[in-house]
């Protein structure tokens, strides 16, 4: 493996929204070739992405309750790390997390 | 910042329990160090008889193992035994010149077993019960020799006498006593209990006193024990003898190096000896004049002394209320508190000699006091935890003894009893957690708590219907060490030390108004707290702050935030309100013309008289709400959802009061009710009961004189029947009545109790009391409730009219 990771395909950056039309503690549901991705604003105002799926029972996890760097998913409770899509321990399962950057209070995330 | 040095003397249960909850609350603060005299890392001591009866193995029973200490960054020194403490120049020096500076010491050297001072008892062969090497000389024993005999009729020594007898060797238990186990049990329990170990094969000598221990000479020299004999001159064979005649604290360390001792290492209620930078727990110390030898005190004393280590300064050790188990298969017996009773306490009595079920509960000032269980221990927890909450049981009273019904009510084929249940018999139907998960995981990961439980399999973690059952294993794996959850000083949540009711008195009196402001002045541990503490301090402000508190929906459950019910496939159901289970040609007309224009695909009539409307997709609500036209059922929230109602006088022949007429002002003066969790009504028309009113929150029953009020009945998970409140005569009482009920409930209740749950805790007197006695204060309660519930406006009107779009919005990418 070079010491350089280099993505398969380059990623293309996509607008999705405007930072505040994302509710603060919150999330939006973007539809995309992917499947619905959902997008966090958390209370430090860092936006994230995962695919808005739940590794539990598929749940959409953009409608569950966010707080700190987690959200907990509103079918049965689990806790999903935003950052990573990583579920908190001790359950286990990791959704697909996508990449985002903001630029002049806009949100683009990185597709495929 | 350089770190402070904290060494701790003793790797055992107590010690390293302390320093886990110190890694848990201020993993950087301490370079440790710990020292062990023993060869082996920090094992569960209170399994070694289990190990003893071949029933687990070490590897079992390990708690931490040499990793975890590494893993911490833990130096662990075995093998070596601290000889001195120089509490000048703040160091400790081992047997062997290994020294060790500190800036805080933990001493948690445990206890020795006594050896009774009579001839021979230093001869091969005459062993104590402590540890892991006693417990192999034993199974060794076992295998080469015949006859045993147990010196001490107590708890160690039965479980030692009954693995030895598992183990092949003919056992006799000598007991200086009238009846075994004489600080655990009573007379009658004692002899049961004695019965049932006969039976199993062990001979028991009592009220006898060891005078000597025999033992052949080896030529001048001490050789091994041949037999033991007693005061009055008998003799028993014996190849080994054990003796299990108590425990003394080992304070030897601590008093050479001038701390106080007295019968054990002196501290005050934040576990700190007289020298403030030593501390000490466990076993070894003495509090408030108590020795504690066993296990579950020891934690409480780690917590609190964690606590204090880590420099949070909070929580108290004010004592144990001590319950036993005693850890022989095939024997259920539980004891706890007091009972041998005095002229002013009360006695209640089950007493079934043939069936083998011994019960004694004993009562003072309408408190239960102390327990002694035989043959079934299936409430042991439940009578301990109102023991220890000090709970007043005179309204339970007359069933005290026959247990909590609801153990075991749903979802598990109605199993009320763990140790009768196969390792594959399901537990908990939620989660599908069948038994044998749930006693590996305690052995495996070193389990304690119910929530440590809940958290590593998810038993009980659902609908917590299962919880007793839980409970019940968690005991009969770990005995006495399991103490059942404090329900009375639980904090909220992981995010804060304050329970439900300080967070409610702390924001009316400072008037904090919003999540964060409570957050920042009750010292929140976490940013913006988490899915379980949001929702309630919402809840809480909601309810303190009528009219003037903003709700914040991203601190509500999705259903609330998006007013209706999220279901497994990310669609939600939707229920319009009909009022009293009535409904119109109109209605149900648009209704069929919604179902078409957004294809909903399933339609079906619920349980409280309303019509769902099931796969309705989130982006579709508000103009399903628009064309329906009706008001929110309210069937997705902590709130009024529906009041059922019987047909009643209007048609019925035997109604005798206008039911369904009563339902729908109940529900309209109540509707847009939020609450600690949903609230149902009923209203039946004669007490033939048809709405089913005996199991609702506020269930109302017809009769010719008037209407009778019942409250907290439940039909879900536990099912419990409503109590009767009072009888009123005319309609508008009955409004006044079921609305001060409820505003009380909303204004003490905690967050996700209904309420059955709130009763039970308060007692049914004081709400008759509140309610029913006090009419200056029902009549408050109402008004309050009116005044909040005019402030609400219909969510789904709102929305339908372009409140909240964006929540409902999709986003392109």
């Amino acid at each position: 493996m070079s010491a350089v990771m280099k993505p398969a395909t380059a990623v293309t950056w996509t607008r999705i929204c405007r930072v505040d039309e994302i509710p603060q503690l919150g999330a939006r549901v973007v539809k995309s070739a992917h499947g619905n991705i959902a997008v966090f604003r958390n209370g430090e105002d860092e936006v994230f992405a995962l695919l808005d799926k739940c590794p539990h029972k598929g749940g959409p996890l953009s409608q569950g309750i966010v707080f700190g760097r987690k959200v907990a998913c509103p079918l049965h409770g689990w806790n999903i790390g935003l950052d990573d899509g990583a579920a908190v321990a001790p359950d286990h399962g990791c959704t697909r997390s996508f990449a985002v950057k903001l630029v002049d209070g806009a949100v683009f995330i990185g597709l495929n | 910042m350089k770190k402070l040095k904290l060494v701790l003397v003793g790797n055992g249960m107590a010690g390293v329990r302390a320093l886990e909850e110190l890694l848990k609350i201020a993993p950087d603060l301490y370079d440790i160090t710990v020292f062990g005299a023993e060869p082996h890392a920090n094992y569960n001591r209170i399994l070694l008889s289990p190990v003893l009866a071949g029933e687990m193995t070490l590897k079992d029973i390990m708690l931490n193992d040499v990793d975890w200490y590494a893993t911490n960054g833990i130096t662990l020194h075995l093998n070596k035994k601290i000889a001195k403490i120089d509490r000048v120049a703040r160091k400790v020096i081992a047997a062997d010149g290994t020294e060790a500076p500190y800036d805080r010491l933990l001493l948690a050297t445990g206890s020795n077993p006594f050896m009774l001072p009579v001839p021979g008892a230093k001869l091969d062969g005459v062993i104590t019960y402590r540890d892991i090497q006693d417990t192999n000389a034993m199974i060794d024993s076992a295998a080469r020799f015949k006859n045993a005999v147990v010196i001490g009729g107590g708890l160690l020594g039965l479980e030692a006498a009954n693995g030895l007898k598992l183990r092949g060797m003919n056992v006799t238990v000598v007991h200086l006593m009238e009846w075994l186990m004489e600080r655990q049990l009573d007379r009658s329990a004692a002899g049961m209990l004695q019965k049932t170990l006969e039976a199993k094969g062990l001979a028991f000598k009592l009220k006898t006193q060891t005078a000597e221990i025999v033992g052949s000479d080896d030529g001048g020299k001490a050789g091994r024990v041949t037999a033991v004999r007693f005061k009055d001159g008998a003799e028993v064979a014996a190849d080994l003898v054990v003796m299990a005649v108590g425990i003394r604290p080992n304070t030897d360390l601590a008093e050479a190096a001038g701390l106080y001792c007295n019968r054990g290492i002196v501290v005050n209620d934040t576990m700190q000896t007289y020298d403030p930078r030593v501390y000490a727990v466990g076993e070894c110390v003495a509090h408030r004049g108590l020795a504690y030898g066993l296990v579950a005190p020891l934690f409480d004393m780690a917590k609190v002394c964690a606590n204090h280590l880590g420099n949070f300064g909070i929580g108290r050790y004010q004592g144990s209320t001590l319950s036993t188990k005693l850890k022989v298969t095939g024997v259920d017996l539980f004891s706890a508190g007091d009972f041998t009773g005095n002229p002013d306490t009360e006695e209640i009595l089950f007493n079934d000699a043939i069936g083998g079920v011994y019960k004694k509960l004993l009562v003072k000032d309408n408190k239960l006091i102390g327990c002694v269980l035989y043959g079934d221990t299936v409430d042991g927890s439940w009578y301990f935890q109102m023991l220890r909450d000090k709970q007043d049981i005179h309204e339970i009273r007359d069933h005290l003894m026959f247990g909590q019904s609801h153990l075991g009510n749903a979802g598990h084929q109605g199993q009320n009893k763990a140790a009768s249940m196969a390792d594959t018999a399901e537990v908990c139907g939620c989660n599908g957690v069948c038994k044998g998960t749930i006693v590996k995981a305690i052995k495996e990961q070193g389990l304690f708590t119910l929530d440590d439980v809940r958290k590593q399999t998810k038993a009980s973690s659902s609908c917590g219907s299962c919880t007793g059952l839980v409970e019940q294993i968690l005991s009969s794996t770990v005995g006495g060490a399991y103490q059942p959850a404090e329900a009375k000083n639980k904090p909220m949540c992981a995010c804060t030390e304050h329970t439900h009711e300080e967070v409610r008195k702390v924001l009316l009196e400072q008037k904090l108004k919003t999540i964060p402001a409570i957050m920042a002045f009750m010292e929140w541990i976490t940013p913006n707290g988490c899915a379980s503490c949001r929702p309630a301090l919402n809840y809480y402000l909601l309810c303190a702050w009528p009219h003037e508190y903003t709700d914040d929906k991203q601190s509500r459950f999705i259903n609330e935030r998006a007013h209706a019910n999220i279901q497994k496939d990310g669609t939600f159901s939707v229920i319009p309100r009909m009022w009293g289970g009535s409904t119109s040609s109109s209605e149900l007309r648009r209704i069929a013309d919604v179902v078409d224009k957004y294809k909903i695909p399933t339609v079906k009539v619920t349980g409280g008289q309303r019509i769902d409307l099931l796969g309705v997709k989130k982006e579709d609500l508000p103009g399903v709400w628009r064309d329906l036209d009706m008001p929110s059922g309210h069937a997705y929230a902590k709130a009024l959802r529906t009041v059922k109602t019987c047909v009643g006088s209007e048609w019925c022949r035997f109604g005798v009061q206008d039911s369904t007429q009563m339902g729908i002002d109940l529900e309209k003066d109540l509707w847009r009710m939020y609450a600690p969790h949903k609230v149902k009504l009923a209203v039946s028309g004669c007490p033939r009961n048809c709405a089913e009113s005996g199991i609702k929150d506020v269930g109302v029953i017809g009769v010719e004189s008037g209407w009778e009020i019942y409250i907290a009945g439940n039909g879900g998970i536990k099912t419990e029947v409503a109590q009767f409140l009072c009888k009123l005569k005319t309609s508008a009482e009955v409004l006044e009545y079921a609305g001060a009920f409820l505003q009380l409930y909303r204004e003490e209740a905690r967050y996700l109790d209904r309420t059955v749950h709130y009763v039970a805790r308060v007692g049914i007197d004081y709400v008759k009391q509140r309610i029913v006695d006090d009419a200056a204060n029902r009549a408050a309660l109402y008004a309050r409730l009116r005044d909040a519930v005019s402030g609400e406006k219909d969510p789904w009107q709102e929305r339908a009219a372009g409140t909240d779009a964006r929540e409902f919005e999709l986003l392109e990418a």
